[in-house]
């Protein structure tokens, strides 16, 4: 095992911060959450941040000319600042959506419906979420587009050289995830954006499981959409992030229409706001834009790049404690430079959701499933997997804990 | 740990490590393919009727110790009965993974281990797959042979 003292931040400190974290559970045995690439618990200081705002400000945001309105307003836009600023974005071009898969539905429909003809390409790669597919199939299946699949290598990267063969003079967007949910992989999306844009293709990059847990720099990856969702980042659940390159949404129409996203409307028809309200129909998320704008200050605090430097380290112990686990499979790279912080793997003989329930019982919590990724699972010549993810109140503890259960686990089920 | 034991009787152990009635049919009177798109797990059910009676039954596929102990304790408890009395048995089952019905342990057999499952409303589906399975093939039996007489 990896020298636990070695870790980059001081987790159990911060683990003191999210009261499911703290609170003792009733069987007396700690809680040991191994699900965060499915939502991250929340630190106090945000919950507090939305608990105020109901409290001390809240009115509907834009239209009021009162006091408490204008706070309403601050508070609420204050949010899209935060979120702007964690990704190095302009705010003009942050959108507010529901989460990431609205961000993703938004692009395909305002974009991708209006503009993707028959026998244009978009590609996708094998590893990507379904929120990243599906919305592209539907669009496609009305414009008589094509989605392609790039292959992932066994080891579980992009095949970079057949990604390179598919990207062509046809090809219309290239929509990739960024670190993928199910196996951990850090894809160079920097590169893959480079060469979609050397083919005249518009870019979209998932950041659902990196913005939470590394430095993401919009600007540097330059791709013409990015999105990531609130409640993987110690946000609240029902806000994403699209952040768009500003001249797409003036050029873009509307994705959906209604109060807020208008400038004037007549019987004859309507003109709309400015960027990025145009995207905003009616009352939005307020408590939740104040919510991530805390989380987004408390990721601040904590610091993006030590919370890389905590995951590596916690990738580490992981890989070697997984290692000790007789039976064991792991999918996804093995090198901790090149992995976030997903971890799925299969247990010889014993079925993923056996695997889940058993740890359940040893106060460890994974997910068991496909976690959304159906054509990877095929790929992989498998139905499910089980999986555990670290975040940055993950402590060596809690890794021991999952090996320890994993070990009594494959006994109890008799796997020989 | 007393809820792990309620969930996964030795019973229920058993029947996954060493499964009844497993494979396919050569001659099926009828087939259903059904999945859990939950988690993926996927059951194939064939049945061979003989004057009204399931004179066979096999499930095949894939899936959690839940389901497949559940599948190969269907086989042992359907096995024999006509028609109608399986889909009385299936149903009784339902309700009881439902919470809605005390287990008959002379109907269930085996089956009757299942019952702490109730308790844990994930897992219902996973015990309920090959079981309705059987409900979805009996009906596709009677659509094919009321079409074809």
């Amino acid at each position: 095992m990896g020298n636990p003292a070695q870790i980059a931040l001081d987790s159990a400190r911060l683990r003191a911060e999210f009261p499911i974290l703290a609170a003792p559970r009733p069987d007396g045995g700690a809680l040991h959450y191994l699900d965060s690439a499915a939502t991250s618990q929340k630190p106090q200081r945000v919950l507090d941040a939305m608990d105020a705002y109901y409290r001390e400000a809240n009115a509907n945001v834009h239209r009021g000319v009162y006091h408490l309105a204008a706070e309403a307003t601050d508070r609420f836009e204050a949010g899209r600042d935060a979120a702007a600023r964690l990704v190095n974005h302009p705010r003009e071009g942050t959108v507010f959506t529901k989460n990431a898969t609205e961000a993703i539905n938004l692009v395909a429909w305002a974009w991708g419906a209006r503009e993707l003809t028959a026998g244009d390409e978009v590609v996708v790669t094998m590893m990507e979420h379904h929120s990243n597919t599906v919305p592209w199939q539907l669009v496609a299946a009305m414009t008589g587009a094509v989605v392609r699949f790039c292959p992932v290598t066994p080891e579980g990267d992009i095949d970079m050289d057949a990604l390179r063969g598919m990207i062509g003079p046809r090809t219309r967007m290239v929509a990739v995830v960024h670190v993928s949910n199910t196996l951990g992989t850090i894809n160079p999306v920097g590169e893959i954006v480079a060469m979609a844009h050397a083919e005249g293709s518009l870019t979209l990059v998932d950041a659902t499981q990196s913005v939470p847990h590394m430095p993401v720099d919009a600007a540097s990856i330059g791709s013409d959409f990015i999105v990531f969702t609130g409640h993987k980042m110690c946000g609240p659940t029902g806000i994403g992030v699209l952040a768009a390159a500003p001249g797409h949404l003036r050029a873009m129409e509307p994705f959906l229409g209604g109060g807020e996203m208008i400038s004037d409307v007549t019987t004859d028809g309507s003109t709309w706001n400015d960027i990025p309200w145009k995207f905003e129909a009616g009352t939005p998320p307020i408590a939740e834009a104040v919510g991530l704008g805390e989380a987004v200050r408390f990721l601040e605090d904590v610091g993006p790049d030590r919370i890389r430097a905590h995951e590596q380290e916690i990738a580490r112990v992981m890989l070697d404690a997984l290692d000790e686990v007789p039976g064991l499979t792991l999918y996804g790279p093995r090198d901790p430079q090149r992995r976030g912080a997903s971890f799925s793997f299969a247990l010889d003989g014993v079925h993923p959701h056996d695997i889940g329930q058993f740890l359940d019982s040893r106060g460890v919590c994974v997910r068991a499933g496909h976690h959304c990724t159906k054509p990877l699972m095929r790929a992989l010549g498998v139905q499910s997997t089980a999986r555990a993810s670290a975040y940055l109140y993950t402590t060596a503890d809690d890794v021991i804990a999952l090996r320890d259960a994993l070990v009594e686990c494959r006994q109890w089920f008799g796997a020989a | 740990m007393g809820g792990l034991d309620d969930l996964y009787q030795q019973l229920i152990l058993d029947h996954y490590r060493n499964r009844r009635g497993r494979g396919r049919l050569e001659g099926a009177s009828a087939s259903v393919h059904e999945n859990n798109p939950v988690c993926g797990d996927e059951c194939f059910l064939d049945i061979l009727v003989e004057d009204g009676r399931l004179a066979d039954i096999r499930a095949d596929g894939d899936g959690c110790s839940i389901s497949q102990a559940a599948a190969s304790m269907l086989t042992e408890a359907a096995r024999g009965r006509d028609l109608d009395d399986a889909l009385a048995l299936v149903e009784h089952f339902r309700l009881v993974m439902h919470g809605d019905a005390e287990p008959e342990e002379d109907l269930l057999g085996d089956a009757v281990a299942l019952e702490g499952v109730a308790r844990y409303p994930v897992r219902v589906k996973c015990a309920l797959l090959s079981w309705l399975a059987l409900r979805d093939c009996i009906a596709e039996y009677r659509e094919t042979t009321a079409m074809g007489g």
